[in-house]
């Protein structure tokens, strides 16, 4: 299998940061914040390797710093250390040596994101539609016509109703707004797919269906995919191989399989327990 | 011949942090399994019968032992030791495990469900259903069933959803937990009949039966566990 994306020793830490910031936080210390300088050790030593047509599960709670390192790697936020190589066809992108341009370049083309928050993915003030044909602008696509077909090729993929493509997804439900956000993410074909907590909030039946969509669309298109998430449901449903996060760190890593059979650490251990 | 699979001292123990507790499960276990033969295990519950399986197929970590598998290359990989990408390239490819209880995703049509194994092989979609429907025919799963998720199946007609799904991908090594445990003496049936015939494609099969006549009809080597040491030592202390 072939590697999409190598992160090694990422870290981002809020606030000035102090000698004492590493020591003072993590799992042991049942903290993220630096008790000497009052910094937020959002994420540490985070490491990981993606494959191609993979979905990797990242799991923890609020707070344990798994969104932020989906974030800087959609370059939404800027790391304080660490390297992510991006393996692109024939070419190798360093992700964080990259300067705005060549980070833009990316997202618009090569990588998609769904946000938890629809307001963060979507633009309310255009339509439907509009959302995805500003995507596919910032791509190659200059053809009006070829745009639209586009568009409405992609809303009918993920079960958007062809009738309201021209409505402000500010009107639709929060499914919806999900569909509208992975038909966006999806209008370059990225190899590569962002998934920050998207079915959280939303009614039962209503994640059930979006998890399906995922499914379905990493089985055609073999997309590999980050999926974020505090639900241990999603992942056993989702990702073959997982990572469990708390206070910034990773502190379990394996199949997803036996991290819900035989969880190693204590805390998952704790995770695994009170969701049965 | 050479073994598929040679287990040598295999240990397994759950260490419960919160509950601050080592619960030993199977301990000290050796053996091997040969293309086209059936080694069952047997034991008492509790002897850690199923997990021997789930360390075969890194559901569970192994705690101490070696778990060496030989593949189609003649390459020997100890599973206990092997990467995680390693792992999930031979459950594509090499190993199938059909549990005590599907677990499938609650929306997919049972034909699907049967068939995905060969997807992810890359059969064509319609090849697969049609692999699919034949097995599940054989199998005695009515055809007005096949459009339907297993959700709401019974417990029998469940099990022979697994079966065919574990079944349909010819895996080299197959692992199978009690895969009779809830069918009809004609199903069954069916199912000697259906792992007589695998055997005699030189698939190697690691296996628990509900039934020591099971037993008796299929298996080529028996391996006897032990309850863990622990537990007999408490059980010797509270019968003095």
């Amino acid at each position: 299998m072939k590697k999409v994306l190598e992160v090694r020793n990422l870290s981002k830490i809020h606030g000035r940061g102090c000698a004492h910031c590493l020591d003072s936080t993590g799992p042991d210390m049942d903290s993220n914040i630096c008790r000497h300088c009052g910094s937020v050790v959002a994420a540490h030593g985070v490491s990981f390797d993606l494959h191609a047509g993979e979905i990797l599960g990242i799991i923890g709670e609020s707070g344990s710093g798994k969104s932020t390192t989906v974030r800087t790697l959609f370059f939404d936020e800027t790391p304080s250390a660490g390297e992510a190589i991006f393996f692109d066809g024939q070419r190798q992108w360093d992700l964080f040596a990259l300067n705005a341009a060549e980070q833009r370049w990316l997202r618009n083309r090569r990588f998609g994101m769904v946000y938890q928050n629809a307001h963060l993915g979507l633009n309310f003030k255009v339509s439907a539609g509009g959302n995805i044909a500003e995507r596919l602008l910032m791509s190659d696509f200059s053809h009006y016509g070829e745009i639209r077909r586009r568009a409405r090729q992609l809303l009918a993929r993920t079960e958007v109703l062809a009738e309201r493509m021209d409505e402000s997804p500010k009107q639709f439900s929060g499914g919806m707004q999900q569909r509208v956000q992975i038909a966006k993410a999806l209008a370059t074909q990225p190899p590569l797919l962002f998934l920050d907590e998207v079915t959280t909030g939303l009614d039962l039946s209503v994640q059930a269906r979006i998890l399906d969509l995922i499914l379905e669309i990493q089985q055609e298109l073999g997309t590999a995919m980050i999926v974020v998430t505090h639900d241990l449901g999603v992942i056993r449903l989702l990702a073959g191989r997982s990572i469990v996060m708390k206070y910034g760190r990773i502190i379990e890593s394996g199949l997803t399989d036996q991290i819900l059979e035989d969880p190693q650490h204590a805390y998952t251990q704790r995770l695994v327990a009170s969701s049965l | 011949m050479q073994a598929v699979l040679k287990i040598e001292a295999l240990s397994k123990h759950f260490q419960l942090h919160e509950q601050g507790k080592l619960i030993p499960s199977c301990a000290n276990v050796d053996l091997e399994v040969y293309p086209g033969e059936l080694t069952a295990l047997i034991g008492p519950t509790g002897a850690g019968k199923s997990s021997v399986l789930k360390c075969v197929y890194r559901t569970y970590i192994p705690s101490s032992g070696r778990i060496l598998y030989r593949d189609g290359d003649g390459r020997l990989s100890d599973l206990a030791q092997a990467s995680e990408y390693r792992m999930l390239e031979l459950r594509q490819d090499d190993i199938g495990f059909v549990t005590q209880f599907l677990h499938c995703l609650p929306r997919k049509a049972a034909l699907d469900v049967v068939a995905e194994p060969l997807l992810a092989r890359g059969e064509s979609l319609e090849a697969a259903r049609r692999m699919a429907a034949e097995l599940l025919a054989w199998l005695n799963v009515p055809e007005r069933l096949w459009g339907v998720p297993p959700a709401t199946f019974s417990g029998g007609e469940k099990q022979r959803i697994n079966l065919a799904r574990g079944l349909i991908a010819r895996p080299r090594l197959l692992l199978l937990d009690e895969p009779t445990a809830s069918l009809d003496p004609a199903t069954t049936d069916r199912v000697v009949e259906l792992i007589g015939r695998i055997k005699g494609e030189g698939i190697a099969m690691l296996a628990i039966f509900h039934h020591p006549e099971l037993v008796h009809r299929l298996a080529d080597r028996v391996v006897e566990l032990t309850p863990p040491l622990v537990a007999a030592e408490l059980l010797e202390i509270c019968a003095s």
